[in-house]
């Protein structure tokens, strides 16, 4: 008995200590942090007609490995990289949680990269690292997901919201030939991406061109296969007048389809949403599903290579108003905080699918 | 004790007085109320193409709900259970999208075939190497899992590169009751029989009941654990095989988080944690319990985020329900034996 007690006060102290120190090393990080958001916003000014350098070494940290969204979002920025004649490099985690890309952040700046493009876990978990790395000059692009505005340089928007939410309800509208109940079948009831995209399509809906359309129910799969089919067959049980489920995430719309697919259901319902062409060729052919969309990921990897690319060779800084020219892309201008917008996301059909490799 | 107890009046348990003592009571009463609950807010609840995809939902859960029983009957664990599901379902989808010709039978063997490896390197380690299950297919949960995502990197199978008849298997029926059904009835079947009434399934129970009396009674201890991890192995390979011909795409984290379901329907279904006792139907009931409820908070337009704090309460409304029937039927027992 007294044993163990004393080995639990061993243990506890232990623990403080290490307590301690971390919280030594988060202060030495955050004073660094200030100091490099500091630096890094003054100074440089843009030179447009600077050469683009050739030789760049340019990093890119996804989320995640093995990642099928992912994997297509970088192969973009490897081609983006092969054709600035730059040196690409691919490292992350295998898990998306929120501090796991610190110490590959830390470890692309003792290697001296050019540019890091990063699409973060977490807008602020990563932030102090990514600062040290502007203090040591190399160029920070986030993608996909942001960082927090003042530790990166620009920011590739895949779309912007207002933009998701339009093309949704303008889509569902189309299927459901102008009037009648639609549904939404989203991912986790607290994803902030899906929600944005929601609020906009109400929005859209209260419009007076689409005031037939009456949105009945959001339902959530939270991106998991099973449970969005239970929710795709609770919709259609529930609301026997449906006619159009809206599905903004790649997960959802598959399982919607595949279950509509060999119900009694295919052709009364239709389903649409963002989905990967790959993933809804199938149903597409089978006509379950007339249209999606989704913006092309592979172009949000390319046009981040090209940002981080012009970043570092002084023709951007990162401001509003800036230009550069991206490619087979063409030209971009950034937006107010560092945002570059991508474009409308692309609609597939069953004419252009097979276009599409990803 | 009461689990020793209760193996003992399992034989008589399907006379029509026996079975308003069996554990798998409270099930069925959960089951009742909550159908006819839906139904009658709901009448489609109650349509052959609810019923139909309620049961093939059921189906997969099932398969490895009667692996996973017998595994808890003789007082072990199998937490692997989901990562060998995602294994096998990606061997097996990768395989068929390369070679579309293969005939269905072997897409399943296959799948069994992974599952059986991978149950049979689980039963090894806990016997041989002497080592908690509970530690060892927490291991095997990783390292599966690793194995299937270096293998699959980023790679997904979609529908469109799997032939026809592997995902039209999914869906396709004998006298109108789909394949998946008919296996997962003919697995809890089979398996319930094998443990109810041949001696290599009393030696299960028995293995769980007392493991140390188990050993010294001279039952093959060695070889029925193997037997066991392996069987619940190869089942969730099965279940791999029907998972990717149910939703046509697969990646490598393909029944990721499975395993606690299947605990969860196994210990809903009636089989105590500390082995010994509860049927293999009964974890196949536990599984069409849970699979219910998913289907039923959706058509009942329950709020999202109350979900999953439902399930986990109609988790311990039905163990509570369950011990309150094996005190019932230990006193009774008792009052019985004192009689003699």
């Amino acid at each position: 008995m007294l044993r163990t007690h004393h080995r639990l006060l061993t243990a506890a102290s232990a623990s403080l200590l290490v307590l301690g120190l971390a919280a030594c090393g988060g202060t030495t990080k955050d004073s660094a942090s200030s100091d490099g958001g500091a630096a890094a916003q003054t100074g440089a000014s843009a030179d447009p007609n600077a050469k683009t350098k050739e030789g760049l070494k340019i990093a890119f940290l996804p989320k995640q490995l093995n990642n099928p969204y992912s994997d297509v979002e970088t192969s973009g920025g490897k081609v983006a990289v092969g054709e600035l004649k730059g040196e690409y490099k691919l490292v992350g985690p295998n898990d998306a949680s929120a501090s796991s890309q610190v110490s590959y952040i830390n470890t692309l700046i003792q290697q001296q990269q050019d540019v890091i493009v990063v699409a973060a876990n977490d807008p602020n978990a990563v932030c102090p690292s990514l600062n040290q790395a502007r203090q040591a000059k190399i160029k920070v692009v986030s993608f996909d997901s942001d960082a927090s505005k003042d530790c990166r340089d620009a920011f590739i928007n895949q779309a912007t919201t207002q933009g998701i939410g339009e093309s949704l309800v303008k889509m569902a509208n189309e299927l459901a030939g102008g009037e009648g109940e639609i549904a939404i079948l989203s991912a986790t009831p607290n994803a902030t991406n899906q929600n944005a995209w929601i609020e906009v399509m109400k929005k859209e809906l209260a419009k007076p061109e689409y005031s037939k359309l009456k949105l009945v129910k959001t339902a959530y799969g939270n991106d998991d296969d099973q449970k969005s089919f239970q929710e795709a067959q609770g919709l259609l049980q529930s609301y026997p007048k449906l006619k159009v489920i809206v599905s903004p995430t790649t997960v959802g719309i598959a399982a919607a389809s595949r279950y509509v697919s060999s119900s009694n259901y295919k052709g009364k319902v239709a389903i649409t949403g963002l989905g990967l062409p790959n993933q809804m060729r199938e149903y597409v052919k089978d006509g379950t599903v007339k249209k999606f969309a989704l913006w092309n990921p592979a172009d949000i990897g390319y046009l981040a290579a090209y940002a981080g690319a012009a970043l570092a060779s002084g023709q951007i800084t990162g401001k509003q108003g800036e230009k550069f020219t991206a490619g087979k892309l063409g030209e971009y201008t950034i937006g107010a905080d560092g945002e570059i917008v991508l474009g409308p996301p692309t609609e597939f059909t069953a004419q252009n699918i097979d276009q599409f490799n990803f | 004790m009461t689990a020793a107890l209760v193996t003992k009046s399992k034989r008589p348990a399907l006379s029509a007085g026996g079975l308003m003592k069996t554990r798998e009571l409270g099930i069925i009463l959960a089951l009742a109320i909550l159908v006819i609950f839906t139904a009658v807010n709901h009448p489609r609840f109650l349509s052959g193409q609810s019923i139909r995809d309620i049961l093939l939902n059921t189906a997969i859960l099932a398969v490895m709900a009667a692996g996973q029983a017998v595994v808890v009957i003789t007082r072990n664990i199998d937490l692997s259970v989901g990562s060998v599901l995602g294994l096998s379902a990606f061997t097996v989808a990768t395989m068929m999208s390369t070679n579309p010709d293969l005939p269905m039978i072997a897409a399943l063997l296959v799948g069994l075939a992974v599952g059986a490896v991978a149950g049979l390197i689980n039963g090894v380690l806990v016997r041989y190497g002497r080592v908690p299950a509970l530690v060892v297919t927490l291991g095997t949960l990783y390292m599966f899992r690793g194995i299937t995502y270096s293998w699959a990197g980023g790679q997904q199978v979609n529908a469109d590169e799997l032939p026809r008849h592997f995902l039209r298997f999914a869906n396709a029926s004998v006298l109108g009751v789909p394949w998946l059904v008919l296996i997962a009835v003919v697995v809890v079947g089979g398996v319930s029989v094998l443990m109810r009434n041949y001696r290599v399934g009393r030696e299960l129970y028995a293995m769980g009941s007392s493991p140390q009396a188990a050993e010294l009674a001279g039952i093959r201890v060695a070889r029925n654990l193997l037997g066991a991890f392996l069987l619940s192995g190869a089942l969730a390979g099965l279940a791999g095989v029907l998972f990717a011909a149910r939703f046509g795409t697969v990646d490598a984290s393909a029944g990721n988080g499975y395993e606690l379901t299947v605990v969860a329907a196994v210990v809903v279904g009636g089989v105590a944690v500390f082995g010994g006792s509860g049927t293999v139907w009964g974890a196949g009931l536990g599984a069409l319990l849970l699979t219910v409820i998913g289907s039923a908070l959706a058509v009942l337009d329950i709020n999202q985020f109350w979900q999953q704090a439902i399930v986990g309460a109609l988790i311990l409304f039905a163990i509570c329900a369950d011990r309150l029937v094996a005190v019932r039927i230990a006193r009774s027992l008792r009052k019985r034996d004192s009689h003699v």
